[in-house]
């Protein structure tokens, strides 16, 4: 397992709506959160956490762009450069039958390259073994986490009490 | 209140089930013992593996020799199986991506076990071409590599070429899109399970954590791979069709078959998906997540594109008659009343006439009911891509070389050997994965759960509370319940507004009266 050398404060909610309203709360007190964990996927958190929007869709243009150029690319070189010879009467340069493996490489290069890059940026792959705070996070309970590593212990009460306030029904601390 | 629905619109999620319920029912059949009932499919499903093997054996050891086909029919029950196949994989990837972009909540019940089907059936599908090659393992013959046989490159003009490229990008997609929605579930397995088997769910997890932000980047992926996959659906079945179409046989020339292709594959593909969900909700016992509402869903998809594909006969028939082709006419006429009238009468049966059963809302709720015609409708589609196939090639353009086809005993067992690795994979499947999208039913609970919507919901009122509610979930009642039927009050109350401010609308216009409102003078 990865060893973050990090202690974590965090509390665990019973549900999405008061999760969203206790990160507002954290939020009001200027408390700087370190992670949320959920579930399934909450609608409506990003703003509150500060998300940007996702680029992987941009990274996905640029792959389906590198597929349609490299596969049409290639079929027009085999054709006329490499490898000319008429099937049907048809010309070398038969740029509509080309078209059905263009759209097909182009959807196969966005796919791929957009899946590889997802786990890439998220650090997952298979053999991965990420620390967890508890296996309820999977399951049913939402988590807010703070970094507690340098904080006193002042600091760390006094978040402690903030998550309690905010209606967390388990507060804990753990090494990571 | 997380989302404001109708509260007439049918609950998804039956059983007033919380987050923690749905985890127990759906990761406990891959944590206990499997039934009796299990045991029994999986059994048969090796047997009819057993059996086909040995038929795919004599394949590859005798030659292509052990079939029928002969000088008219090169393509027989080998091609049938394979258009049958791929059609079958339509359904899982149209209700993953058409239907997560049209937002249509009843697909995270069996989406999962949707793309299962799809991808086990495109490897059967693809199965197919490479046994009739007669020599399959030099099935990489038909990728372009570069080789040492001077410059020779793979024919790009070919649809047989395009539809390698259609097929392997569909499975590939298929699978990385099924794999990425399991990671977070596989998770959920992982958390609760100790031992070996948590290293194995571990491994297959990918390491997943559930944070937000890996959460946000998820969906996104989930979209645009939906946005890819939504084009792609429907070219792969074009593609198929292309290996037709562009031919110059009488019957298959037609510019009909790639729309006609792709509403016969969505058809027997959600019929596929209804035999298989109607055993796996019996055999797993669940009933509340694939309820009635799902199945009723699906039938109105069979209707919809079965009236298509019954159009789009009628439709090939009508230009058979009125291109004044001979020939063209000919195939149809063969077809329908020549020797393989028995074919045609079957597909037109099972296709068009038996799904029509489903434009009323007491057949597409019965169970029963919609697993026997799901199966007809697979029969029926069998039989069409039979009568397009076989029946055009067996009488060509010389009567001299007419024949008539019939499959040996090696090509049923082929078509017998993919329904044994079929069944085996998706057995396999449901005992190891989730069956439903775990964090996708959960994400839907609230606002298609029993306790949150439903006709009997709206009836209540503030007071109300629903029964048998779980303690830990005391938010719920306080925060949610008494919220909808807040709603529901307004709503009635909204009517009674708009109504009385319509009636004061139309008191202030008055009546219409010719005397008062003397004809235009128009010259």
């Amino acid at each position: 397992m990865r060893v973050l050398n990090k202690k974590v404060l965090f509390g665990l909610y019973n549900d999405e709506e008061i999760l969203k309203s206790a990160i507002l709360e954290i939020n009001g007190e200027n408390a700087e959160i370190m992670e949320v964990y959920t579930p399934f996927p909450v609608h409506g958190l990003d703003p509150y956490l500060g998300f940007n929007e996702s680029r992987l869709h941009i990274a996905g243009f640029l792959y389906g762009m590198m597929g349609t150029t490299l596969a049409f690319g290639f079929m027009s070189w085999v054709f006329t450069a490499n490898w000319p010879i008429i099937f049907g009467g048809k010309p070398y340069f038969s740029v509509p039958s080309f078209i059905p493996i263009t759209f097909e490489f182009t959807v196969l290069m966005a796919a791929v390259g957009m899946v590889i890059t997802f786990y890439l940026i998220c650090g997952l792959g298979p053999g991965v073994e990420n620390p967890y705070l508890d296996p309820r996070i999977t399951d049913d309970k939402f988590c807010i986490a703070f970094d507690v590593t340098n904080s006193s212990r002042e600091e760390v009460a006094a978040l402690s009490g903030l998550l309690q306030r905010t209606s967390a029904e388990e507060v804990h601390t753990k090494n990571i | 209140m997380s989302a404001v629905v109708s509260n007439v619109r049918p609950p998804l999620v039956t059983g007033n089930k919380t987050y923690h319920d749905i985890t127990e029912d759906i990761c406990s059949p891959t944590e206990k013992l499997p039934g009796i009932g299990w045991v029994f499919c999986l059994l048969a499903s090796l047997g009819l593996l057993g059996f086909g093997t040995v038929a795919v054996f004599c394949t590859v050891w005798y030659g292509i020799g052990t079939w029928h086909l002969n000088r008219t029919v090169g393509w027989g029950w080998d091609i049938t199986n394979f258009v049958w196949w791929v059609g079958i994989g339509h359904a899982g990837t149209l209700i993953s991506a058409i239907l997560l972009l049209f937002r249509q909540k009843w697909r995270t019940g069996v989406n999962r076990a949707a793309e299962a089907m799809t991808i086990f059936a495109v490897i059967c599908a693809a199965f197919f071409p490479g046994i009739h090659m007669g020599r399959p393992w030099m099935a990489f013959f038909v990728f372009p590599y570069p080789n040492t046989r001077g410059p020779l490159w793979v024919n790009f003009n070919s649809p047989l070429l395009w539809d390698v490229f259609a097929i392997s990008t569909y499975f590939t997609v298929s699978l990385l899109f099924w794999y990425t929605g399991l990671v977070p579930d596989f998770a959920t397995i992982r958390d609760r399970a100790t031992g070996f088997r948590r290293k194995v769910y571990n491994f297959l997890s990918f390491g997943w954590t559930g944070s937000a932000k890996h959460w946000q980047r998820w969906e996104s992926l989930s979209l645009i791979l939906a946005g890819l996959a939504t084009p792609l659906v429907l070219s792969v079945h074009t593609i198929v069709s292309f290996d037709f179409a562009t031919s110059v046989i009488p019957g298959w020339h037609t510019t009909i078959f790639p729309p006609y292709f792709v509403a016969g594959a969505i058809f027997s593909g959600f019929a596929m998906v209804q035999t298989l969900m109607i055993i796996t909700r019996k055999i797993l016992g669940l009933e509340d997540y694939i309820t009635v509402e799902h199945v009723e869903s699906m039938n109105k998809v069979i209707v919809l594109t079965g009236s298509i594909v019954g159009v789009a006969y009628l439709t090939e028939l009508f230009v058979a008659w009125y291109s004044g082709y001979i020939y063209e006419q000919y195939a149809f006429y063969n077809r329908a009343l020549g020797p393989y009238w028995w074919a045609y009468a079957a597909m037109m049966t099972c296709n068009v006439i038996t799904p029509q059963f489903f434009w009323f809302r007491s057949m597409r709720r019965s169970i029963a009911v919609t697993f026997v015609l799901s199966i007809i409708v697979n029969i029926g589609m069998w039989f069409e891509r039979f009568v397009i196939i076989a029946t055009t090639l067996a009488n060509d353009f010389i009567p001299s070389s007419w024949s008539y086809y019939t499959p040996s005993w090696v090509e049923a067992g082929i078509y017998i050997f993919t329904f044994g690795l079929f069944g085996t994979l998706y057995l396999i499947f449901i005992r190891v994965a989730p069956v439903v999208a775990i964090a996708e039913i959960k994400s839907i609970l609230k606002s298609s759960g029993d306790q949150y919507v439903g006709p009997q919901i709206a009836d209540k009122t503030g007071q109300n509370n629903v029964a048998g509610h779980h303690d830990d979930h005391h938010e719920h009642e306080l925060a949610v319940v008494p919220g909808t039927s807040i709603v529901a009050k307004e709503a009635k109350n909204d009517i009674n507004t708009i109504e009385k401010a319509i009636e004061d609308f139309k008191d202030e216009l008055g009546d219409y009266n010719n005397e008062d409102n003397p004809e235009d003078d128009k010259k």
